[in-house]
């Protein structure tokens, strides 16, 4: 099992920390796995983007080219990312803040409405585990169980409440997928 | 002091490669940090600027690059583990402190997350500072002993290994990664124990106050030419010990190669897929990977271009590390070069296309320049 992941939005959407969930709970596994972020100059708004290797066998080069699956919280996002999605690959995205069609038809696309989701449960700041929901139920590249038992470690300093919230939010967006 | 050991020895932790370093510091005993921020080290200051108070150290965001180095001579003279951490520009402010604390023979580590050059170029991860690292990088006739690093886990383990080295040489060591190396998180696990540096071998020739003991006296300014030269090759002798005994590499599908790969740090990380890759479509197809780029594994590489003729350096710079592998190699084996300067990263096909169109041309024993 190997599964490269691209997930992309705007700074402020939970992009990144995504990433780092669905890597810890790859560790927690027992897979391999790495997590490598767009640094530098970013800012809340303006776009981000980490690049997700989970892997059952030893991971050489972290860096992805061509991508199994990409999420995409925005419109920048998608437009950039949408093009580099492998052949037969999967192609989530945000369809709350996204009005255009994804433009491939080599892909498989799944849109997501999740800043609906995050908000009908309270927050809009959970709209990042709708999509991490949405994307594990499709590809089953780890457990829900593993990402609901990473929250703690992840968000370290939410309480409790939040972590609940967040764990709905994976529910929904896994739920949503199914359909 | 409510946080000493913060990680067990061999317990998996996702890490990003900056916070292994860091943390790695701290538990290889460094209880002072002096640096000026920059991407894409600035994990190394942010996390060291809480983490060290926990263990009693002292964090200093200093006015300047020069400033920090110049910090890390004086707690490197009172005998204390001292760090700093830079990327491109910034080590090369430091240089001229470097060039002092390797005269004046005081161990301390620093790394330098390279970014992309020359000038201010870009925060992108590059290999454009192998140069400056293994020829010493500042004035005079010096070198420190350069460690590349080629995974987090390296990362979080190579601040002990380089404390070590710089006590046990009284010299300067360096981790020299990559942004690339910087930023990306895997689990990283720790191979040492806590170091208390309260416990580590007495230094004799610290300045600590010399009541009831004769001064002693740090100095880099020998203004007789004997006296200079005789320090110089005292210094030379040295150089020559740790070549002899320090020298890191490891080797990849070695045995059976017809083409070798030679790369260290991300480079080395990205022809590794290249190696997997083509193995997979029955190339013949070896990497070696020098872990210490200075001393340089000549002996290492002269060999094996007694059997393996044709080699492929892979750099994210435009061709520096070759120029040691053409002295290893005394013409021995063709050498082909595969360079992407400027921040950009090699692929793993990229060079596998390379290492395939190489196979079906016959050996040259002229370099390649060039892409």
């Amino acid at each position: 099992m190997r599964q490269e992941v691209i997930i992309a939005g705007f700074g402020g959407q939970g992009v990144i920390k995504a990433g780092v969930l669905l890597a810890t709970s790859a560790m927690n596994e027992g897979k391999h796995c790495t997590h490598f972020p767009s640094y530098g100059a970013e800012m809340r708004g303006g776009t981000a983007n980490c690049s997700v290797i989970i892997s059952t066998d030893e991971i050489a080069s972290p860096v992805v080219t061509e991508p199994d699956t990409v999420i995409a919280m925005n419109e920048p996002s998608l437009d950039k990312f949408e093009p580099r999605l492998k052949k037969g690959g999967l192609l989530i995205y945000n369809s709350s803040l996204i009005s255009r069609k994804p433009k491939r038809n080599d892909i498989e696309v799944l849109a997501v409405p999740a800043n609906e989701i995050a908000e009908k449960l309270g927050t809009v700041k959970c709209a990042n585990m709708a999509v991490v929901g949405a994307y594990i139920s499709k590809t089953k590249a780890i457990a829900l169980e593993s990402i609901k038992s990473s929250l703690p470690t992840v968000f370290y300093k939410l309480k409790q409440d939040f972590i609940n919230i967040n764990k709905n939010a994976l529910d929904k967006g896994s739920t949503y997928a199914q359909k | 002091m409510k946080n000493m050991e913060k990680y067990k020895m061999g317990e998996k932790v996702l890490m990003k490669g900056n916070e292994a370093l860091a943390e790695g510091a701290v538990r290889a005993g460094c209880r002072f940090f002096a640096g000026y921020p920059i991407t894409p080290q600035n994990e190394i200051p942010e996390y060291l600027s809480w983490r060290i108070f926990e263990v009693g150290g002292t964090f200093i965001q200093s006015e300047s690059e020069i400033a920090a180095i110049n910090m890390i001579f004086g707690v490197a003279a009172c005998g204390v583990r001292g760090m700093t951490s830079s990327s491109g520009c910034g080590i090369s402010l430091k240089q001229e402190g470097i060039s002092y604390i390797a005269s004046a023979e005081l161990p301390f580590f620093y790394a330098n997350i390279i970014r992309g050059g020359p000038g201010l170029g870009n925060i992108a991860p590059a290999q454009s500072d192998y140069f400056q690292a293994t020829r010493g990088g500042g004035h005079g006739d010096y070198r420190v002993i350069v460690l590349a690093p080629n995974s987090v886990t390296e990362m979080g383990n190579f601040p002990k290994l380089a404390y070590d080295l710089a006590d046990k040489y009284r010299n300067p060591c360096m981790v020299l990664a990559d942004g690339l190396l910087g930023q990306m998180m895997e689990p990283m696990e720790f191979n040492f124990d806590w170091v208390d540096p309260d416990k580590l071998p007495p230094k004799d020739y610290i300045v600590t106050g010399c009541k009831g003991r004769p001064r002693r006296i740090i100095n880099t300014l020998h203004m007789i030419p004997s006296i200079l030269e005789k320090h110089n090759w005292h210094l030379y002798e040295k150089y020559q010990r740790i070549e002899e005994n320090e020298v890191r590499f490891e080797g990849c599908n070695l045995e059976d190669a017809e083409i070798v790969i030679v790369a260290y740090g991300t480079s080395a990380r990205i022809s590794t897929e290249a190696v997997i890759k083509g193995r997979k479509k029955g190339i013949k197809v070896g990497l070696f990977r020098p872990i210490t780029l200075w001393p340089f594994p000549k002996k290492a590489i002269n060999e094996l271009a007694d059997r393996v003729k044709k080699l492929l350096v892979v750099e994210m710079n435009m061709g520096q590390m070759v120029e040691d592998v053409e002295i290893a190699v005394s013409g021995k084996s063709a050498i082909h070069f595969l360079g992407r300067p400027g921040g950009s990263l090699p692929t793993g096909d990229e060079v596998l296309d390379k290492v395939e169109e190489i196979l079906s041309k016959p050996a040259s024993p002229e370099r390649e320049r060039g892409k």
